[in-house]
């Protein structure tokens, strides 16, 4: 029997296995692959997406375990303030190298905003130590999201 | 390069560590009447204890039970990659929840390295006054009974939990590619049962 998923607002009927990783359901089933397979066995981070706001690893959490989550993908990232100023420092200081860890870090500093939207350096080495970048464009996400951080921050003292 | 004697002895090596391995998930844990001999009641009290210690000093027990705040992995208990933290209630940050990666059941992976996640639920670091790693039986049974360190139990509600607890329990059935705690859950709970009885004498620290 097919299961529903809510990805980015939007029900999904999907016709797989309860044990498929939802990393494969995203890419191969409902097509939207900025989400990267990078290790499979949850040690990269590049398949970051969220649950119910709780930044998890799609490539090992399987579709059967999801129920009526709402699950939210890179493609919806600029949907909220934190992931728009995400965006535009990621832009600003032309952070991405190859890409490929990419979608996964900004879902990961996303949900870091989320949790603690002043992180210090420490913080930030904390949570994002689950993303791994074989490009090594770790310091400029670092400046990236304190960007991101600041920019929330006067915009928000600001309103 | 490698001579035929050193691959031999490799070989040997890695037989010798199965062994080690196939004991410490198999038969091994032994009930309380196999402690009936043992005349002292507090004799018999540290033996049981000693027995289920094989359990408590578990590398799939040590591992969720560090001193720092940060769990460690596999049989040799390397830092836990990625180096997460246990977070204000052992939980992880809320920023990196333990449950980024661990689900309410062990997950298969499609990789050949690393068979499975470990999941149960919850899924959560040993509270900091329940460090174990580094510890010796003698102090770790010393903790267990002491209620500014045990959270605040008593020791029907330790056996309670040590016997029935599903994080607990989760030591005997870790997921493919990991070694089992040894024995069962019900002998370890019948161990501590049988140390509480006999008057849940500690061995010296
Ligand atoms: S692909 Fe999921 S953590 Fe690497
Ligand atoms: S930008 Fe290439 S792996 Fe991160």
């Amino acid at each position: 029997m097919p299961t529903q998923i809510n990805v980015n607002g939007a029900m999904h009927s999907v016709d797989v296995d309860d044990d498929t990783p939802l990393l494969w359901v995203l890419r191969d089933v409902v097509g939207l692959t900025g989400t990267k397979f990078g290790c499979g066995v949850a040690l990269c981070g590049a398949c970051t997406v969220h649950i119910d706001g709780v930044p998890r690893r799609s490539c090992i959490t399987t579709v059967g375990s999801i129920g009526n989550a709402s699950i939210r993908t890179i493609e919806t990232l600029d949907a909220n303030p934190i992931g728009k100023a995400l965006q535009k420092a990621w832009l600003d200081l032309e952070v991405v190298q190859c890409g490929y860890c990419q979608s996964g870090q900004l879902m990961s500093a996303a949900a870091l905003l989320a949790g603690n939207p002043k992180p210090s350096d420490a913080d930030i080495d904390t949570v994002m130590s689950g993303n791994i970048c074989r490009c090594g464009t770790y310091g400029r996400i670092r400046s990236a999201i304190k960007q991101a951080a600041n920019q929330l921050g006067s915009s928000q003292e600001s309103a | 390069m490698f001579s035929h004697r050193s691959v031999a002895t490799a070989a040997l090596l890695l037989l010798s560590t199965n062994v080690t391995l196939a004991d410490s998930s198999g038969e091994s844990l032994r009930a309380p009447k196999a402690f009936d001999s043992v005349r002292n009641r507090t004799e018999r009290s540290v033996a049981l204890f000693t027995e289920a210690g094989k359990v408590l000093q578990h590398p799939r027990c040590l591992n969720c039970h560090p001193v720092e705040r940060q769990p460690t992995q596999g049989d040799d208990l390397h830092p836990h990659m990625p180096p997460v933290h246990g977070g204000p209630e052992n939980r992880g940050t809320k920023e990196l929840p333990c449950t980024s990666c661990h689900g309410p059941h062990n997950t298969a992976t499609l990789g050949t390295g690393l068979k499975s996640i470990p999941g149960s639920d919850p899924w959560a670091l040993a509270p900091a006054s329940m460090a174990w790693q580094g510890f010796s039986l003698g102090e770790i049974c010393a903790q267990l009974k002491d209620p500014a360190r045990n959270g605040n139990r008593t020791l029907a509600q330790i056996e309670e939990h040590l016997a029935k607890d599903h994080l607990v329990g989760w030591a005997w059935h870790p997921g493919e590619g990991r070694t089992p705690a040894p024995g069962t859950q019900q002998i370890f709970g019948e161990l501590i049962a049988a140390w509480i009885k006999t008057g849940a004498h500690c061995p010296k620290p």
